[in-house]
């Protein structure tokens, strides 16, 4: 058995991806008008300009103290959840930290487990791991549940069947379950899902689940979500194991209280989300229910490159609402599976390079606009464009080249032609008299511009120079002639 | 509404940008038009080439770096910088000064130039207050475009509506996801030309739901947006925002 997990796909065939994606006209209306409804939703839980930048700065502020202290808080953390009886791992790695879960699962004995949605169990890609050593796991989350019977990954970090229609549902369903019709109503479709999950949850041994904030203080987990099943996957089963990524430390509770008012109203739009759950510890001598042993399991995997440089560092601010996404141009037309990536859209193009490396993520950084409408909605503040620009400088970079902090994958794009291009552009461009060259050329050769001009004429009528440029109109007029 | 306006300069300088010198020349004179109607002196500094953008964008800030500092010695005098569009002023007033961290000197000059750098729509509007309630025309109806940069960097969009809704006889039509990008993104649409295109097709098709011409103060949107609608043979064009506003001011359409 490989130790390597198993990746279904990689961001190193994005482009072939996103040509099969525009294609399909029913996938890319399906992912606009969902992204045009999530808008409208998160702008109507934000209707007071004023009091959303406050609490935006907040936000920041509280990731940034937290970041500017992750060491020891996140000692804080270890010491507070050990006096809780909480049993902390740290991996540095996907392949330790599935190594570190089926550890706990061989010891315990266990052969089912019931998920939570947890997005770092997708990024060590969890179930794979354990499904090859003999662990059943389940999803228990709705969406994630239909992408895991469907053989699929999530195409959006908070709404992970969002690609499919309540039609491709019913498909599903009466396909894989067995004794269920066709059925297009979504009240059915859910119920029949919740009857599947409801038995499940009463076998499972180990119940597995994310963590949205981490309380340092109080050594508390903290976790939203709407369905109820995060509450039983953590509480039926008598092991549970938490998740995280060692960026989701906060200090204090009063730290985590105006970002848990960010999280639900930036990521669906609702002011509170119907759960949320607090959670210190296994259960004590006289709790009524509860697992008897509880373990959380911190996970690295190049989080810490980011967090060594200044810049980068804010990448790791982020909480996971998917706002950027669904205000992404781009992500809203290739959808989240053509980003390869366990984290699409923005964050993930910012994320991605650090956990995968430059080298497998290099279409990425490039795959924007820079249009900020990321930046612009983002609950805590991260300058997604400025990342996006400083990450296409390190892939650009030569690979050998000294810097302070080299990232994994420096020089991943690096091409002398390029490099010899914008070398000849900006000695064009910084001199007057070589401009004025290439004006005196591009005016007078005008008829001469090329039909094909590479990417432009795809989707456009080829650019032609002005007969005379603002230069030429500008001297004309000094001279007084006419007619300027 | 602005208490407190910005002294009146009666002279400044005018950076043309590289689209619009070898492109939309036309736009760069009418601004010049529109600043002197207001009785200032333009200054056109002939040395003058790019802002650096495309360089700076796609992961070459040294490059960008040689760009910037040859315009940077261009301005010495300690009057505005007007640039007619959004995402050239605001790649000079907010990344210039970020370019130069290793060199005090220079980066103090790029901050003062940047401290000037004026997008034209804004100047116009915050700067001049100019009235244009004499202006003329056709009874017309037009979409307006604002660039991502020029909106989220200058507040160009509400300089835009505010110029364009004072002008007897122009409707201002807003169209669908008016707020989203038209996916230019410079290099970004040469280096990934099929999303570009997806998403420029898209914004052809909101604005020709409601306008054949569209106002924008942004040249590289302005071409991305005309160029596709006339690849895909629909009639939607835009103009420059100041061409628009030297047209209606003269009593054409
Ligand atoms: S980057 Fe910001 S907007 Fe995107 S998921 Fe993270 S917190 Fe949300």
């Amino acid at each position: 058995m490989s130790a390597q997990p198993l990746h279904f796909v990689s961001p190193a065939q994005f482009r072939g991806r996103v040509s099969e994606a525009l294609a399909d006209d029913g996938l890319r209306d399906n992912f606009r008008s969902a992204m045009h409804f999530l808008r409208d939703k998160r702008a109507s839980q934000f209707p007071d300009p004023v009091e959303t930048e406050a609490l935006r700065d907040l936000g920041e502020a509280v990731r940034k103290h937290a970041l500017a202290h992750l060491p020891a808080l996140l000692e804080k953390l270890e010491a507070n959840l050990q006096a809780r009886g909480v049993e902390v791992h740290w991996a540095d790695t996907p392949d330790e930290a599935c190594a570190i879960i089926h550890r706990i699962a061989t010891e315990a004995g266990a052969r089912r487990v019931i998920k939570g949605k947890s997005m770092v169990s997708e990024e060590v890609e969890l179930n794979h791991y354990l499904e090859a050593r003999g662990v059943e796991c389940l999803e228990s989350d709705m969406g994630e549940y239909i992408v895991q019977l469907a053989g699929e990954r999530p195409s959006h970090i908070v709404m992970p069947a969002i690609h499919k229609t309540k039609q491709d549902i019913a498909r599903l369903f009466e396909q894989k379950i067995p004794g269920v019709g066709y059925t297009e109503d979504v009240d059915a479709l859910i119920h029949t899902g919740r009857q599947v999950l409801r038995e499940r949850f009463m076998q499972a041994d180990i119940g597995i689940s994310g963590v949205n904030f981490a309380i340092a203080e109080t050594g508390t987990l903290w976790l939203v979500e709407n369905e109820g099943n995060g509450r039983l996957s953590t509480t039926v089963p008598d092991i549970h194991i938490a998740m995280m990524g060692i960026e989701k430390v906060v200090d204090t509770l009063e730290h985590a209280l105006p970002l848990a008012s960010l999280l639900p109203r930036s990521a669906t739009g609702q002011a509170a989300t119907t759960y949320f759950n607090l959670i210190s510890g296994p259960r004590r001598p006289g709790d009524q229910d509860g697992p008897r042993r509880m373990h959380l399991v911190l996970l690295d995997n190049g989080r810490s490159q980011a967090y060594a440089d200044a810049q980068l560092r804010a990448t790791l601010q982020c909480i996971r609402c998917g706002a950027c996404m669904n205000h992404c141009p781009v992500y809203a037309r290739v959808g989240g599976h053509a980003y390869g990536t366990t984290y699409p859209g923005p964050i993930g193009q910012i994320l991605s390079p650090h956990l995968l490396g430059l080298e497998a993520s290099r279409d990425l950084p490039t795959a924007s606009s820079l249009c900020g409408a990321c930046a612009e909605v983002c609950p805590v503040r991260i300058p997604i464009p400025s990342l996006l620009m400083r990450l296409r400088t390190e892939a650009n970079r030569a690979p050998g080249a000294a810097v302070a902090q080299p990232l994994a994958g420096q020089g991943a794009s690096f091409s002398l032609g390029q490099k010899l291009v914008w070398r000849f552009w900006s000695g064009i461009y910084a001199s007057p008299g070589r401009y004025r060259l290439l004006r005196w050329a591009a005016t007078r050769l005008r008829r001469l511009a090329p039909r094909s001009q590479m990417g432009w004429t795809q989707h456009r009528t080829p650019l032609v120079p002005a007969a005379r440029s603002l230069h030429d109109l500008m001297k004309a007029r000094a001279r007084g002639r006419p007619g300027v | 509404m602005h208490a407190v306006r910005p002294p009146r300069p009666d002279q400044v300088y005018l950076f043309g940008t590289c689209l619009i010198d070898l492109f939309v020349p036309e736009a760069g004179l009418d601004a010049v038009r529109l600043l002197e109607r207001e009785g200032l002196t333009v200054h056109y500094p002939p040395a003058q080439s790019c802002c650096g953008q495309p360089a700076f964008t796609s992961g070459n800030p040294d490059e960008a770096r040689r760009v910037a500092a040859a315009q940077i010695a261009l301005f010495d005098q300690p009057w505005p910088i007007v640039v007619p569009s959004g995402s050239c002023a605001g790649m000079m007033r907010h990344h210039w000064p970020t370019l130069f961290d290793d060199d005090p000197a220079l980066q103090a000059r790029a901050r003062d130039v940047a401290g000037r750098v004026h997008e034209l729509a804004g100047f116009l509007v915050e700067v001049l207050a100019v009235d244009y309630s004499a202006a003329g025309g056709e009874p017309v109806t037009v979409g307006l475009h604002t660039s991502c940069s020029a909106r989220r960097e200058m507040g160009t969009r509400v300089h835009g509506v505010q110029l364009l809704s004072a002008l007897p006889g122009v409707t201002l039509d807003t169209h669908a996801s008016e707020s989203e990008c038209c996916g230019f993104g410079g290099v970004f649409s040469l280096k990934h030309a099929d999303i570009s295109g997806a998403i420029v097709r898209d914004k052809v098709a909101s604005l020709s739901a409601v306008c054949d011409r569209f106002v924008t103060a942004d040249c590289g949107c302005m071409l991305n947006i005309t160029h596709a609608a006339e690849h895909q043979g629909r009639p939607l064009r835009g103009e420059h925002i100041a061409t628009f506003l030297r047209r209606r001011l003269e009593g054409a359409a």
